[in-house]
């Protein structure tokens, strides 16, 4: 094993992660009047998946150089959909699921199709399809509100804990990991994606399928802002049109994404990363919580802690000695 | 070459051509509906709207020139606003600096982006978002959470919804100033074309002996006071401060400048073509209104035309 030192390289944004996230969960259950009960854990899981998930989205869309800012308008969209379609019998209310999750994919595509056969920058597009997602958003749901016969045991199932105490979110973010994300990053396409986002004329050159590789990534991303669209109709029963929820969201993705060490620059990073990154910034807002501060001062604390922690990236300039190195 | 066009002719930017022809058939298309959109008041009364847009577009388009984004826009003109509201509780004084107080606490915020995008290399989307988390906290801290009670000064009103020559709005005038200094500032000044050099290739500019850490950081500096200074004006029409007041700038304030032809990816684009998508973005947005179309339409259209314009003439060349 004399390449341990590379593999560890190529692994350290998701260890700086990781290492991130179980300071400060520690800091917060060993201060949380509750302690670490499963209750604490529960509701601190749900909270978490919900934002992972959008990380992940955000994550397969970063790793080709894109961006989507798209995302938390989609997250809306499919929240309103969800509160809609989920209803009547357990097949019916699956069928619904289902229907959010195509809705997703469908709205993935479109931004991919744009980005690619259109020729635009994913930035653009995506603030502009963001827009008419919204618009459907509000379209479906004016008022915040679910329909009668909302089926709310999926939702119960899937917030809960199963009986060994795990709560069901966490193992569905596994799931999801392990039926998506793992796959997808040992396929053709996967490493497709990464090349595409490293070097897209090197990629190119090398015969690597590029426009398929985003084209994909784009797709997958609206498929996992569906799952989070599904999460948040899981919590809370209901669909609401939030403009402000939506740009909020799109921003805490591409902050937790950073958090775990993807590269906005593309081709580096992983989704385990993103994961543990969306985690540390959803405990960081918590964090306030259990130290029983005023909640005015959470919206400057949390800004705090993201400035220090995107400040820790300068640390590289240290390493640079030639400068222009600065400017690559 | 065997068809010359004159100079004039030639050097019209294709996309600016377009942004303009959007607008004559936006007019048009609105005529249809009520001969009320041609009339002077009625684009008067557009035009004022639009350069609260543009003065806070100007600001963004000094850095997408660069390259780089501004993402703090929101919570910029959002303290722009409230603060320059909060110094007129404090006297006479407050009430004279009032605007220049605004404008500078915005100058603060965009130098904090400037330092971290240029000197600290960091990637200009995430600290600039960092740097509206910030401000949003403080303002947050600072305001309880609800509108600031303190109220526009006599200026701010003034700037924002007099008029003094021939019934033109002072805050078109305001605007007008705004962009005659940027025009001067891109095509006249080394600074200007330093603008565009780094926006083209930061490394070339630096080896041709541009400070260009300096000038980027300048350059958010100008986008933050420009926002704040947008902030400022929207205040002084509303005669109060409101929380969250920025947030329908961001992104218009980027689809103006990239459908005025500016490139996203920096170094190409004329203060002419945010003009444009300034004055085409407002008026999009006041004939959906004026048609009564709900919100809900009125997000997909305007969504739609977004992408449609940019197809006609924003697609990036086919490479390879």
């Amino acid at each position: 094993m004399s390449d341990w030192r590379y593999r560890l390289a190529e692994q350290r944004g998701t260890l700086l992660a990781a290492a991130i996230f179980l300071v400060m969960f520690v800091i917060y259950v060993g201060n949380h009047p509750a302690g670490f009960t499963a209750n604490v854990v529960q509701t601190a899981a749900n909270k978490g998946v919900l934002l992972a998930l959008l990380a992940l989205a955000q994550t397969v869309v970063v790793l080709t150089a894109g961006i989507d800012l798209s995302l938390g308008m989609l997250f809306i969209l499919t929240n309103c959909l969800g509160s809609y379609i989920i209803t009547g019998s357990p097949p019916t209310a699956m069928l619904g699921v289902v229907g959010v999750l195509l809705d997703g994919l469908a709205c993935g595509a479109l931004n991919g199709a744009i980005v690619i056969y259109g020729r635009l920058q994913p930035i653009v597009t995506t603030i502009a399809t963001g827009s008419i997602y919204y618009g459907l958003a509000l379209w479906l749901r004016p008022q915040p509100g679910n329909s009668d016969g909302f089926n709310a045991d999926i939702a119960d199932f899937m917030t809960g804990r199963l009986p060994d105490g795990i709560p069901a979110s966490v193992v569905a973010l596994l799931l999801v990991v392990m039926v998506i994300w793992l796959p997808f990053r040992r396929s053709a396409i996967g490493r497709a994606v990464y090349a595409t986002g490293s070097s897209e004329v090197a990629a190119y050159m090398s015969g690597v399928p590029i426009r398929r590789a985003k084209f994909v990534a784009y797709c997958l991303s609206g498929l996992l802002s569906a799952m989070g669209g599904l999460f948040v109709t899981f919590i809370t029963y209901s669909g609401e049109a939030s403009y402000a929820n939506g740009g909020t969201y799109t921003l805490f993705s591409i902050a937790a994404v950073v958090l775990g060490g993807v590269s906005l620059f593309g081709g580096v990073g992983s989704a385990i990363g993103a994961i543990f990154g969306a985690l540390a910034f959803r405990t960081i807002g918590d964090l306030l919580f259990v130290f029983n501060l005023d909640p005015l001062w959470q919206p400057l604390f949390q800004g705090v802690v993201l400035l220090v922690v995107v400040c820790i990236g300068a640390a590289r300039l240290f390493r640079i000695r030639n400068r222009l190195d600065l400017f690559a | 070459m065997t068809t010359r066009f004159p100079v004039a002719l030639r050097r019209i930017d294709p996309a600016v051509a377009t942004a303009f022809g959007c607008i004559v058939v936006l007019l048009l298309f609105g005529s249809l509906y009520s001969r009320e959109f041609v009339s002077p008041e009625y684009l008067l009364q557009q035009l004022k709207v639009a350069s609260f847009l543009g003065v806070i577009a100007t600001g963004m388009m000094v850095v997408i020139l660069l390259g780089q984004i501004d993402l703090s826009v929101p919570w910029v003109v959002s303290t722009g606003g409230m603060m320059a509201c909060a110094a007129t509780a404090h006297g006479e004084f407050g009430l004279i600096l009032a605007i220049p107080f605004g404008v500078v606490c915005g100058i603060g915020l965009g130098f904090i982006n400037g330092v971290g995008v240029a000197y600290l290399r960091i990637p200009s989307m995430i600290i600039t978002l960092a740097v509206n988390a910030v401000a949003q906290g403080l303002m947050v801290a600072y305001t309880g959470g609800f509108s600031p009670q303190d109220s526009a000064s006599a200026a701010m009103r003034f700037i924002a919804t007099g008029k003094v020559v021939f019934g033109i709005p002072n805050a078109l005038i305001v605007w007008a100033l705004i962009g005659a200094g940027a025009v001067f500032l891109f095509t006249r000044t080394i600074f200007g074309r330093a603008i565009y050099a780094i926006g083209n290739r930061e490394r070339a500019a630096f080896l041709s002996g541009v400070d260009t850490q300096r000038v980027v950081m300048i350059a958010f500096a100008i986008s933050g006071g420009l926002s704040a200074f947008g902030g400022v004006l929207l205040a002084g029409y509303a005669s109060k401060a409101a929380q969250a007041m920025g947030d329908a700038y961001l992104l218009p304030s980027i689809a103006a400048v990239v459908l005025g032809g500016t490139s996203i990816l920096g170094g190409r684009g004329s203060y002419l073509g945010t003009v444009a998508g300034v004055i085409l973005i407002t008026l999009l947005q006041s004939i959906l209104s004026v048609m009564q179309m709900p919100e809900a339409g009125r997000q997909v259209i305007y969504g739609a035309v977004i992408i449609g314009m940019l197809l006609l003439y924003g697609r990036e060349r086919l490479q390879h």
